[in-house]
């Protein structure tokens, strides 16, 4: 079968951009890698929604992360994903009110309401704030998403819609036909007329592989740390300290999981899969924190984890390909990305719908259905449930509160979860304090039940089982 | 509709402490029930396979799920409710416990003392900011162990652990037992975190390596671990990064300190100490919320579970001793608290009155030839010679509640 | 020589000296610890836990019911390993009898 259009990358950018796409009579495909979407860049993300103050005016980065925002608030109420519209703050110290006025004049130029607070207004808004800090630009519209819950969803509507998502199936070899491209891929060859490079860290060379523009690439690793749920009620806000040629430094931010983050750092690197952290990266984040917030509370890391921002040059490269036709690239996508994602995506729907001449299909699925978790569930709402399910009833992830029937509709969902990294990222199942040490046989059970396959074949996440030898079968 | 239950005694967890505070409440005469999250009762002894336990308190060398077995048959054969499957998720200051099971849908629980005996949990390669990549092969002693003891599977074959703490050790010899390679045990601190028999029959038996005052520098390897680097630790505990070396590996296995799981008392006036990081209690092991007892290692992290199963006694005849109006504290407190050299000692608080109290500790360091003293401003009550304390083993003695004339220090003299 | 005691988590420092015939255990502080000391001197033994496949698939924990030499250990576990248990088996049930000659018995210690 040919295709009319086919996305690679299962980030988050390359699933909005099927997601929009499903909306029409076309047949779309988007190959991945990995053996669930959202498995490199986007999993590691800050999950921050920027208000796009701090983007250079009259740059793709400032168009689309503006648009974004605006887009996103809309996106996750219908594709029910985690969120919270907090704000955020730049926060600076007496000498560097020069600074986030500077700021101020690029959001006014970008169009993004900001406002220069002093110390008690700062502090009415973040109350733990460092001492030394006196002055923060407050961005109402900002606030955060979960980005990989964000990337799924967008998948599982856009299966929903009609569109195909092939796992595990990395690129490589495209060829130019006369109607469009054969791209060759470790999961088979799949036919387009229309090819959408949304590779992330594989982005230039996607682009090299079919002979379009090319472009240098660099890497920038960071590091984070995430703090038990009970930190949550100490961070209010996003908090940011004064951006730098590096990136918008390392902040302090809640999750939309429930979680706090702190970090992340800017280390320069040439490879890009290079997310491993390093005990000089984490101590630059131990180092930092203190500096914008006063109470910081390391000794409630449940998780280190490291992210990769793939940049060309100074900005987003979001264009058709003037070298071959029909090629689409949105590459170089670092911050803010994730911010960006919705526009992004409808910026390729035009192009794509003007291209191939699509037109709208009927009942199309818009609001997905409320996914209903435990703690979001009233009690008559859970008695129901579990009449019907005992599943419901039955708690597998003790710190996060999960239960069974969640874990087996996750392994059942439009794009379906077959590790126990893709139940997490869906569930929450082992993102908790204990990190799945409780957990994670359970889950590794339910998985081998679900999908009918031995323990010693559940794979923890890229392709790598965690239960490998029968006792008494080991050699 | 939500189901409301009446006991006077709730006991949340049916561990070998939540069994033992439930055979002693119950023959105090409360009406009890153990809610249990698991599938069966007998917590984290049905994984421990290996001996050692039973010894003190049944006189026989047992393995855990025997330790186990002994207990739950006690149980069943009491009138005692159990309730499995049945995860705890609310507990307010009034003792009502909100806890979801699939048979019982969400319950109310209504009692009139509530017993803590939840257990504790392991610290990750998350809570110690391990760096590196996040790879397969990385796990926590304790759940390598659930998946080799009661799933059948082994988690790789060529080991590293990092931490000397008990199940670190038990599962160095447990993976070497089931055919894998135990290439180095890695610690912290100058000592060991467990007991020293283990030490000895775990791996100076087996051959398996243990360097003291070392630390991982990183881990590598994607998406399968392949190895890890170390070094040795300064006075600051820091890694000289200097004498860093490799060492390839697909698992590595952590034993890096257990933690009170008492994250249910959130939000509730519980006094906590920030020491044992379970609550502070008195004799009963009552906390500070007059009807809340706590027991077993969610109170403080034990080594041996014949303590557990002594201290859960106390806990739930107290609990049932409370419920039935009996009067359970003498007139007025004294304090207890740990300092020189002791790192803790339990209980916090003890009543003014009769008979004797056995006291616990937990030492900061390794010390040789030294002598705990226990005394108020006026009196020495104790004063026990020890050849050699250490962290890693928790000691205990006797004080005699009449002669306690004021707040009561424990400390070392060196 | 010196060594630890491993009868009971005290872990007592022992030190095992021969004088002329008979062998002095001193550090101890019970009886089995002497016992230990003195077994550990001529002919060091340990008793094993292990794991038994069960006719369905999975596992049951067993011990030995007594300690065996330790340079034994290794052939027990491998002996232990032919085992399959039927899947009834409970606690304390015992599914091979005076294995290797060895005078000790496989105990079944748990279920999952």
């Amino acid at each position: 079968m040919k295709y009319d259009c086919i996305v690679i990358g299962g980030g988050v950018i390359g699933t909005a951009v099927l997601d929009r796409l499903s909306k029409y009579s076309v047949n779309a495909l988007l190959v991945e890698k990995e053996d669930d979407v959202a498995s490199f860049t986007t999993r590691a993300n800050s999950g921050i929604v920027h208000a796009g103050y701090d983007c250079e005016p009259n740059t793709l980065k400032a168009r689309f992360n503006v648009r974004g925002n605006e887009l996103m608030w809309q996106d996750v109420c219908e594709l029910d994903v985690p969120h919270l519209k907090c704000a955020s703050i730049v926060v600076a110290r007496d000498d560097q009110l020069d600074r986030l006025e500077a700021l101020k004049e690029k959001a006014d130029k970008n169009g993004v309401p900001v406002r220069i607070l002093n110390a008690g207004q700062t502090r009415v808004i973040e109350p733990n704030v460092a001492d030394e800090i006196v002055y923060s630009l407050y961005a109402p519209t900002a606030g955060i998403v979960s980005p990989y819950q964000l990337a799924i969803a967008y998948a599982d509507r856009a299966i929903l819609n009609g569109g195909k998502i092939q796992l595990n199936a990395e690129v490589t070899a495209i060829k130019r036909t006369d109607g469009g491209f054969v791209v060759t891929t470790s999961a088979g060859d799949f036919e387009c007329k229309c090819l959408i490079n949304c590779a992330g860290a594989n982005g230039a060379e996607i682009n090299d592989l079919a002979g379009a523009e090319h472009f240098e690439t660099t890497y920038r690793r960071g590091d984070y740390f995430v703090l038990d749920n009970t930190e949550r009620k100490n961070v209010h806000t996003v908090i940011f300290p004064l951006p730098t040629e590096a990136g918008k430094g390392i902040l302090v931010a809640p999750t939309a999981d429930g979680n706090v983050i702190y970090g992340p750092t800017a280390v320069d690197t040439t490879d890009k899969t290079d997310t491993a952290t390093s005990l000089a990266s984490l101590d630059e984040v131990r180092k930092n924190v203190p500096l914008s917030y006063k109470t910081p509370a390391f000794n409630k890391c449940i998780r280190v984890y490291g992210g990769l921002r793939t940049l060309i040059g100074h900005d987003f490269v979001i264009k058709q390909s003037e070298a071959v036709p029909d090629f689409i690239m949105a590459i170089g996508i670092c911050s803010p990305g994730l911010s960006s994602a919705p526009a992004i995506a409808e910026y390729i729907e035009q192009i794509v719908v003007d291209k191939l001449s699509l037109v709208k299909k009927d009942n199309i699925v818009k609001q997905m259905p409320r996914c209903g978790r435990l703690a979001e569930l009233s009690s008559e709402q859970l008695d129901e449930l579990i009449a019907k399910d005992s599943a419901w009833g039955r708690i597998v992830c003790r710190c996060e509160k999960v239960t069974e029937a969640e874990i087996v509709r996750a392994i059942h969902s439009p794009l379906p979860a077959t590790t126990v990294d893709a139940v997490k990222r869906r569930t929450r199942a082992g993102m908790g304090r204990c990190q799945g040490g409780f957990c994670g046989p359970k889950v590794m059970e339910i998985i081998s039940r679900e999908l009918n396959i031995p323990l010693n074949e559940v794979k923890k996440g890229g392709g790598a089982s965690i239960a490998r030898f029968k006792v008494k079968e080991v050699e | 509709m939500m189901r409301d239950l009446y006991f006077d005694v709730a006991i949340i967890g049916g561990g070998p402490a939540g069994m033992a505070a439930a055979l002693s409440a119950r023959k105090t005469g409360a009406s009890v029930v153990i809610l249990e999250r698991d599938v069966r009762l007998g917590g984290i002894l049905n994984q421990c396979i290996h001996q050692g336990f039973g010894l003190h308190y049944f006189g026989e060398e047992m393995t855990g799920p025997e330790y186990a077995d002994r207990f739950r048959k006690a149980v069943e054969s009491e009138d005692i409710t159990v309730m499995l499957e049945c995860m705890v998720l609310a507990l307010t200051k009034d003792k009502t416990v909100t806890a979801l099971s699939p048979t019982q849908g969400l319950c109310k629980i209504h009692a009139k003392a509530v017993v803590l005996a939840m257990g504790c949990r392991e610290r990750t390669a998350g809570a110690i900011a391990l760096a590196g990549t996040r790879p397969a092969g990385i796990y926590t002693a304790g759940m390598a162990q659930k998946i080799c003891n009661i799933d059948g599977y082994l988690v790789g074959k060529e080991v590293v652990i990092l931490g000397s703490g008990d199940i670190g050790l038990i599962m160095a010899r447990r993976m070497t037992t089931e055919g894998a390679k135990v290439k180095l045990v890695l610690e912290l601190m100058p000592y060991s975190s467990g007991l020293k028999r283990n030490i000895v029959q775990c791996l100076d038996d087996y051959g398996i390596p243990i360097k003291y005052s070392h630390t991982i520098t990183r881990v590598v390897g994607s998406p399968r671990l392949t190895g890890l680097y170390y070094a040795p630790v300064g006075k600051d505990r820091k890694p000289v990064l200097e004498q860093e070396q490799y060492i390839s590996c697909d698992t590595l296995l952590l034993s890096v300190g257990l933690i009170p799981e008492n994250d249910l008392l959130n939000g509730l006036d519980v006094e906590m100490s920030p020491v044992t990081q379970g609550a502070v209690v008195d004799e009963n092991r009552m906390t500070s919320v007059e009807g809340i007892f706590s027991c077993g290692n969610v109170l403080h992290v034990h080594d041996l579970v014949d303590n557990v199963s002594e201290e859960a006694e106390i806990a739930g005849r107290s609990a049932a001793t409370y419920t039935l109006g009996a009067a359970l504290i003498g007139d007025g407190f004294v304090s207890v608290t740990a300092k020189d050299g002791v790192r803790y000692s339990l209980p916090q608080r003890i009543s003014k009155g009769e008979g004797k109290v056995r006291i616990f500790f937990r030492v900061g360091d390794v010390y040789k030839n030294c002598k705990l003293i226990a005394e108020t401003a006026s009196e020495q009550l104790v004063s026990k010679k020890f050849m050699v304390l250490a962290p890693g083993e928790m000691g205990s003695f006797e004080i005699d509640r009449s002669r306690i004339d004021g707040d009561v220090t424990v400390r070392l003299e060196v | 020589m010196n060594t630890i005691c491993i009868m009971c988590p005290m872990g007592c420092p022992l030190t095992i000296e021969k004088q002329g015939d008979e062998i002095i255990v001193s550090g101890n502080t019970c009886k089995r610890g002497e016992k230990y000391g003195k077994d550990e001197f001529q002919h060091p033994k340990r008793a094993i836990t292990t794991l038994v496949k069960l006719q369905n698939g999975g596992v049951a924990s067993v011990k030995t019911s007594d300690a065996v030499p330790k340079e034994r250990i290794f052939d027990v576990v491998k002996f232990i390993g032919t085992l399959v248990a039927d899947d009834g088996v409970q606690i304390g049930d015992i599914i091979a009898t005076d294995i290797l000659s060895l005078g000790v018995d496989v105990v079944v210690t748990g279920r999952k």
